[in-house]
């Protein structure tokens, strides 16, 4: 059974079809990146496949589960899972009280409004590893705002992963990170457990070849081709997409 | 600092906190013998205010028009007394679950709409209670308020006299009883969530959270204070007018919350006191004027300390310990 499927997902906006019949399986563990020029409806899919988005074809799998009717935190509960393109944090929340929230939601405390949050010292200790296991362990009190960019970068994986996720969803992970925060990041995200599957969206494309087993080109909308890295790397068609005049970010 | 202990901290009862109360207790029996029943107003405001604060500080829901919970207290209290059962404390908890029970019929529409559709749907909540209130006098007694109202010994012992110290008292442990409570809620796992809504409901609903559960949940809480809070009144001062649920009072509530600054449950006692008193001094020389000097300092505050007077005076102390 895959963790994730799509099954001719398709939705438009009027006459502009964002999302045309789009198939895509994931196997339990997988690293699959989604890449295509702007606008090929990357972000889409993602917001489809969490339920921001319905669909107005097709039917969205979780773990053999159809849940194309969920609300999206739902899906959440389900063990799907999402960080953003631009970064959707809680400004004036340190690290841990964020990481701490999602925990709680995750584990059912989240509605205990008579108990103090310090009763709840397990979740704080999860809490505090899961920052430290991505870096933030040091700058886990400070008010998120004051936070470097490609730190809040890193707390975007760290929430998503809270709610112990079994299929993760990263939307352009590595976007806007300076160079000289990037190598953390890489190492994060190569460091993610392994049986969580991973849909990915990325530009980078050392990240993408480095970190992907497979790779579904997106060309407006629908799938142009789907395939191992290596064969990606060759296919004419997607060299065309890329050098031949259509731009990407 | 080790996580668990700084978590703690959030929550540990400071000194300043103590002596507040101690100073809350006794002062106004001390020194303001003659200002009872103002200070017994003032706690009411700020039971109100603390609210508000429930809903708009920490969980980021505005509303122009609470003072219908604060009303609806009010009259059920007002009422139950008039028709024949003055004692307190039961009036307040019967206060309390009739604003609970509307608090939560209105949620539903309340965690379905933002910004200015929440401005007005709130505004006009207040409008149609306050008609409502008019239209039915022979439960309410209509614009002229309700008659009749008598309350009972405080636990059979203490009779509300005249000179408020009754009045005070009871108004005081009430506030603090509920202060304590919100206190709790503010530090505990929901109050956590609340705040995570507010700064960014996006993503609370990506970690999996119920935003409109959550949401609905605090709005009955704070109905149900406000319901304390309109009862308390209508007990102390023994009458009730529509006014109690107008927009004037909802107006007032909301400026004293942002003088005192918001999400801090201080600054809506803080900001309580400052308005009441000032109003009681400035309107005692010229009452024409109060409005003039209550929209200047609320210009002036919202300009120069955005987070409030408590806000400001939090990073005065700030700045004072860095240099």
């Amino acid at each position: 059974m895959n963790s994730l499927e799509t099954n001719n997902i398709g939705k438009a906006f009027g006459k502009l079809v964002v999302s045309d019949n789009v198939s895509l399986a994931l196997p339990k563990g997988a690293r699959h990146a989604l890449i295509g020029p702007n606008g090929a409806g990357k972000t889409t899919l993602i917001n489809l496949i969490t339920g921001t988005l319905a669909p107005d074809t097709g039917t969205v799998l979780l773990n053999g589960e159809d849940v194309t009717r969920l609300e999206p935190n739902a899906r959440v509960k389900r063990g799907l899972s999402r960080t953003f393109q631009i970064n959707t944090l809680f400004p004036q929340l340190t690290p841990l009280e964020s990481a701490v929230m999602a925990i709680c939601e995750r584990n059912g405390t989240s509605g205990h409004w008579l108990s103090g949050l310090s009763k709840h010292a397990e979740g704080i200790d999860e809490a505090h590893d899961l920052l430290s296991k991505v870096g933030l362990g040091d700058d886990a009190v400070k008010p998120t705002r004051d936070l470097a960019y490609g730190q809040q970068r890193l707390l975007e994986i760290a929430l998503a992963l809270a709610s112990r996720p079994k299929v993760l969803l990263l939307d352009e992970p590595a976007a806007g990170v300076p160079k000289s925060e990037s190598a953390a990041l890489f190492e994060v995200i190569a460091a993610l457990p392994e049986d969580i599957s991973i849909l990915f969206i990325e530009h980078d494309m050392n990240l993408v070849f480095s970190f992907a087993s497979r790779i579904t080109v997106l060309v407006q909308g629908a799938i142009l081709t789907e395939g191992t890295p290596d064969e990606i790397a060759h296919d004419p068609r997607v060299r065309e997409v890329y050098l031949g005049g259509a731009h990407h970010g | 600092m080790e996580p668990k202990s700084w978590i703690r901290a959030r929550a540990r009862i400071s000194p300043y906190e103590i002596v507040f109360w101690i100073a809350a207790a006794v002062i106004p029996f001390v020194f303001f013998e003659h200002y009872l029943s103002l200070a017994a107003s003032v706690a009411v405001a700020a039971l109100f205010c603390i609210s508000l604060d429930l809903i708009l500080g920490y969980a980021g829901i505005i509303s122009l028009g609470h003072a219908a919970f604060f009303g609806i207290g009010a009259y059920t209290a007002g009422i139950l007394s008039a028709r024949g059962w003055g004692e307190p404390i039961s009036g307040l908890a019967l206060a309390a679950a009739v604003s609970a029970l509307a608090g939560y019929i209105v949620s539903f529409m309340i965690v379905r709409v933002q910004h200015l559709a929440l401005l007005m749907i709130t505004l006009g909540l207040s409008f149609l209670m306050t008609e409502l209130a008019i239209t039915f006098d022979q439960f309410t007694g209509g614009s002229d308020g309700l008659q009749g109202i008598d309350t009972w010994k405080l636990l059979g012992i203490w009779k509300f006299s005249l000179w408020g110290h009754t009045a005070y008292a009871y108004a005081i442990s009430v506030l603090f009883i509920l202060f304590l409570l919100a206190r709790r809620i503010v530090h505990s796992p929901f109050g956590l969530t609340l705040e995570a809504i507010r700064e960014n409901p996006v993503r609370t609903t990506a970690l999996g959270a119920p935003n409109r559960g959550h949401l609905q949940k605090i709005f009955v809480i704070s109905a149900a204070f406000a319901g304390v809070a309109g009862a308390l009144l209508a007990q102390v001062s023994e009458t009730v007018s529509p006014e109690a649920l107008g927009f004037q009072r909802s107006a007032e509530i909301a400026v004293m919350l942002i003088l005192g600054g918001t999400g801090r449950l201080y600054g809506a006692i803080l900001g309580a006191i400052i308005f009441m008193v000032a109003r009681d001094q400035i309107s005692g020389f010229y009452l024409q004027y109060w409005y003039f000097w209550i929209g200047l300092i609320l210009i002036f505050v919202v300009l120069f300390m955005p987070r409030g007077i408590l806000g400001g005076l939090e990073r005065l102390a700030r700045i004072g310990r860095r240099s």
